[in-house]
């Protein structure tokens, strides 16, 4: 904080030209900042305008207030296959969090603090499968988790493939780097099996990481669609990309169904964001340290 | 424990931390992909499960399907979004960089097109972009500033530049923050010493800052290509497939190995095409970062 406002301190001195150059430069920036704040927020807003504007031309100027309602958001929870779409996706959403979570941050345990045979060539078949499309291997697993594994129409199957976040592995990793190694000895001193030591030194002092991964998978799964498009048929099992893409062509004459349905599936996670922006926002830096 | 050595028992200690995240990346990741080289080669029955090996047939039919080039040369356009992402959000971090009063707000309000589910954003956009009751054309034609609708959805060769507009304006702020990260992290005695030395903000800015912020550029270069290229989630909500002219491989994958609607399920051709996939993302990447290192070192 104190070295950004330095920073803009520097920039104002270094600019100069007086208090009202000064001003008019801010004056500037806040209608830049504000026009594209509209083209950024504008369809959100006309999005919430076709929720609930459910009589009249809506393009015409109401005549009274008559002419909103929530209604479509009832209508298409009770009707469509919304409601267990949204409990599908919370569900799926939670249990990938989880996962991944757990995974990784074992995963990164002994990446950053053992040194043990094959540590850098487990690393390396780590990080290389980066490079890989999820396309490139999309058919044969989607053979194996329905035919082999059968678990099509399943949330399960939804979850476990994307179970191991490279991600995730190596911004834990380097995070773990940065405790120092003396908590670990002392709580080994004290007779702590290696897991508790993990448990009970290294995951609670990378609490940052953790959350900035978690919050990252959040909206991840919370978005995805591909996958869950192509093994989950049931319609019971939807989540709600899927439900949402699906039905796109069932309620087309009613533009508020689909608008009010595309609501309820963008809400949680915009204000999930709102809450904890600052591990979206500044979890970047978390994940650049060096390069 | 000491008999059996530090180092063993660490090897030891550490595969067992490493296990679930072995066997979730030999199961799903690994194991899939030599199965997706392999599947090239066949004509695969899904409801068998058995295959007839081909040979390179699948690979030959690519050269030969008029579609495949289609997709192919889409995804490449699709490459056009990559520049402007880098501009604009490069544009946008030094926009929302100083912490000026509701700075945090803003900053907010250009990410939240990133944590916005694509088929959302994909269903919202057709209510601005729709040709005939579309917000965009009414707003334009009360504004006097077009005559006739404009077909931003319908048009074969405008439906492309209009998905790719939508993922521009997904993508900004996402890789604002990455900019935003690469400008907090220039030292500040680099930026006095530059003034100290009389650099003009201009000055300052394309002499001083954007040289430093060459790894954060690459960085964007890559993501930005590779996702570009990968392109699925904006084309099947868009346009959903209609307008042949404007699929794009991955689209086209999709569609060659699940869609039923089009045709039997060809899992061996869409696997070829996949693979296809691959070899031009590792190509690219590796030219993306020779460029971009000699650009880095060699440009002074």
């Amino acid at each position: 904080m104190a070295a950004s406002d330095r920073r803009l301190q520097l920039s104002r001195m270094h600019r100069g030209g007086g208090d009202s150059a000064e001003r008019l430069r801010l004056a500037i920036r806040y209608t830049v900042l504000v026009l594209v704040a509209l083209i950024m927020l504008g369809p959100f807003v006309w999005l919430m305008y076709l929720s609930v504007r459910t009589q009249g031309n809506i393009y015409a100027w109401p005549s009274d207030w008559s002419e909103f309602s929530l209604r479509s958001y009832i209508v298409v929870w009770q009707n469509f296959p919304i409601g267990s779409a949204f409990r599908n996706s919370v569900l799926v959403a939670l249990g990938q969090v989880v996962l991944v979570v757990l995974v990784a941050s074992l995963a990164a345990y002994p990446l950053a603090r053992y040194d043990f045979y094959g540590r850098e060539a487990v690393f390396l078949l780590i990080l290389s499968t980066l490079m890989v499309p999820f396309q490139l291997y999309l058919i044969p697993l989607y053979v194996f988790v329905t035919k082999v594994l059968q678990l099509n129409n399943s949330l399960v199957g939804v979850v476990l493939p994307f179970g191991c976040s490279v991600f995730g592995i190596y911004l834990i990793r380097q995070f773990y780097a940065t405790v120092p190694r003396d908590l670990e000895e002392a709580a080994r001193v004290d007779g702590a099996g290696e897991l508790r030591v993990w448990w009970q030194v290294m995951l609670p002092l990378t609490k940052p990481a953790v959350a900035t991964l978690a919050v990252f998978t959040l909206v991840a799964s919370w978005s995805n669609f591909l996958w869950p498009l192509i093994i989950l048929q049931d319609e019971a099992k939807w989540t709600l990309p899927v439900a949402l893409a699906t039905l796109t062509g069932a309620f087309v004459d009613r533009i508020s169904y689909l608008a009010a349905g595309s609501i309820i599936a963008i809400a949680p996670v915009i204000v999930f964001f709102l809450i904890l922006q600052r591990w979206f926002l500044g979890g970047m830096t978390v994940g650049a340290v060096k390069g | 424990m000491a008999r059996l050595g530090t180092k063993a028992r660490y090897t030891l200690l550490a595969y067992l931390f490493l296990a679930p995240a072995l066997a979730l990346l030999l199961t799903f990741v690994l194991y899939p992909v030599v199965q997706g080289f392999r599947l090239s080669f066949f004509q695969y029955d899904p409801y068998t499960q058995s295959g007839e090996y081909l040979g390179l047939a699948n690979y030959r039919r690519m050269w030969d399907d008029p579609e495949f080039k289609v997709a192919l040369l889409n995804s490449f356009r699709y490459l056009i979004v990559v520049p402007v992402i880098i501009v604009l959000s490069l544009a946008l971090a030094v926009l929302v960089e100083p912490l000026i009063p509701g700075i945090h707000f803003f900053r907010a309000a250009y990410y939240i097109p990133v944590v916005t589910t694509m088929v959302v954003v994909g269903i919202t956009w057709r209510f601005i972009f729709s040709e005939d009751d579309g917000l965009l054309n009414i707003l334009l034609s009360k504004w006097g500033l077009i005559e006739s609708a404009i077909p931003w959805m319908t048009n074969h060769r405008l439906v492309l530049a209009t998905v790719m507009m939508v993922t521009v304006w997904k993508g900004l702020g996402y890789y604002m923050v990455v900019f935003i990260a690469a400008l907090r992290s220039i030292p500040m005695e680099l930026i006095e010493a530059a003034i100290v030395d009389g650099a003009k903000p201009r000055q300052l800015f394309w002499r001083v800052k954007l040289p430093l912020l060459w790894p954060a550029i690459t960085l964007v270069a890559v993501i930005s290509s590779i996702s570009a290229l990968q392109v699925f989630d904006e084309i099947f909500v868009m346009t959903g497939g209609k307008i042949r002219e404007a699929i794009t491989l991955v689209y086209y994958i999709y569609e060659t190995g699940f869609d039923a609607k089009i045709g039997p399920q060809d899992y061996g051709y869409a696997s070829a095409m996949s693979v296809m996939l691959f070899l031009i993302l590792v190509a690219f990447t590796a030219l993306n970062l020779f460029l971009m290192r000699r650009g880095g070192y060699g440009g002074e």
